[in-house]
């Protein structure tokens, strides 16, 4: 019972959801149509349980004295910042939950991505440093479509922008079609497996 | 008080502390790296709950003409199995919950994924190289070469030997070009954005320093 039920119930939305698109009639299309919100309503379930997780180890940090657990409170002050004045004063412009996306969490974001700025160009610098001559091709279209990309690479040469262009437009669409044909066939087959029950490593077991 | 020089001058303290990690790892940036942990959780679980939960499961089950859809109980059921996880006596029960959500995200990706990553794709690259001057038709071949090559490169089920090998060859090399293409792609939106930070601290920040010491307009 332990693994037949939910293999069940994996295999009956699974099957509902094929045949949904196949065949757009009732009752496939009321099941499907239905399944499709219900999904999403479970699916969010995983954003509670995420942050349950996240108060969970931060509290446990604090009873137990773990390495860094004086900033746990911030983490779970600023949860609960958002968490309270979201619930109390809705989400609408000029409310707290607003002001504080606004001016707190968005530029922290931003921050924090613009950091990667550094740390990903330094790491692939010295990961890619032109050790074979594909390592270099690499580097090189990365050079272009970086110069490409600002005022200072038409001013050395006219034609950089159009060769960015042209490498974004043919060779990158190439690349990326070949990995999303190879990725999509990868989905199929593995959401086959899922469906027909071959593929349980999601339900905690080995195979 | 000034709100609107409240929210610039939280904004960029929080930014310093962030950028302060440049240096070395310090206080400041593990303080407002856990605030924006914190944060960001807060804000993915009020998100969820005005963008998910409000108008496709509450307004479900009590439309605002009145009466009760007992139907929308079953997903409220299974969600609240997926949080059985943190009561080690009844974690099984999220099982179920798992069980839905793979079976129909399998049931929508399956179709869904060969739909648009597939056959368009495949459609998309079968194009016609009759029109256009020479370069338009190098471009093109270099483009129905590249797909066939990087294909050919991830399917593993034959030995990359003689025609294949040479082929996939082929296929790394435009996979190459490919990544390269991305990563300075990348790299430089991530370096709009922290010129976005920069034109924010000089631009919105520092003129609110002489204002808020009484200094000029």
């Amino acid at each position: 019972m332990r693994l037949i039920l939910p293999l069940s119930i994996t295999f009956v939305t699974g099957m509902i959801m094929v045949l949904h698109f196949f065949v757009p009639h009732q009752p496939i299309k009321f099941l499907g149509d239905n399944l499709q919100e219900w999904y999403m309503i479970v699916a969010s379930a995983a954003i509670f349980l995420g942050a349950l997780n996240l108060m969970h180890v931060h509290f446990r940090k604090i009873k137990l004295k773990l390495k860094n657990w004086k900033y746990s409170p911030v983490t779970i002050i600023g949860f609960m910042l958002m968490f309270v004045t979201g619930l109390i004063y809705g989400v609408t412009a000029a409310r707290p939950f607003d002001f504080m996306f606004m001016n707190m969490v968005a530029p922290m974001g931003a921050t924090m991505f613009s950091l990667l700025a550094f740390f990903v160009a330094s790491a692939a610098f010295r990961a890619f440093r032109a050790s074979n001559w594909r390592a270099t091709l690499l580097l090189t279209s990365a050079f272009i479509v970086m110069l490409g990309q600002v005022p200072i690479g038409a001013m050395i040469w006219d034609k950089i922008p159009l060769a960015k262009v042209w490498l974004m437009s043919i060779p990158n669409t190439a690349g990326q079609r070949a990995v999303m044909i190879g990725a999509a066939m990868g989905v199929v087959s593995t959401s086959l497996r899922m469906i027909f029950g071959i593929e349980r490593s999601y339900l905690g077991g080995t195979d | 008080m000034n709100w609107e020089i409240l929210g610039i001058w939280l904004g960029a303290m929080l930014t310093l502390c962030l950028y302060s990690f440049l240096y070395r790892d310090n206080p400041f940036y593990k303080f407002a790296e856990h605030l924006f942990v914190g944060m960001s959780a807060g804000y993915w679980v009020i998100y969820t709950i005005e963008n998910v939960l409000k108008p496709n499961w509450w307004q479900q089950m009590f439309p605002e003409d009145g009466g009760f859809n007992w139907v929308w109980i079953i997903p409220g059921i299974f969600a609240l199995f997926m949080l059985a996880r943190i009561i080690p006596k009844i974690a099984g029960l999220s099982r179920m919950a798992l069980g839905m959500i793979i079976g129909a995200g399998a049931g929508v990706n399956m179709v869904g994924f060969f739909q648009t990553n597939a056959m368009a794709q495949v459609k998309g690259t079968i194009i016609s190289i009759s029109s256009g001057g020479a370069w338009d038709i190098f471009s093109s071949i270099v483009l129905v070469v590249g797909v066939v090559s990087g294909l050919v490169y991830f399917f593993f089920s034959k030995a990359h030997t003689g025609i294949v090998g040479r082929t996939a060859n082929v296929g790394i090399t435009i996979l190459m070009i490919s990544f390269g293409a991305s990563f300075g792609y990348t790299i430089m939106a991530r370096i709009s954005l922290l010129i976005g930070r920069c034109q924010f601290l000089m631009f919105d920040w520092i003129p609110t320093i002489p204002r808020l010491l009484g200094i000029g307009g």
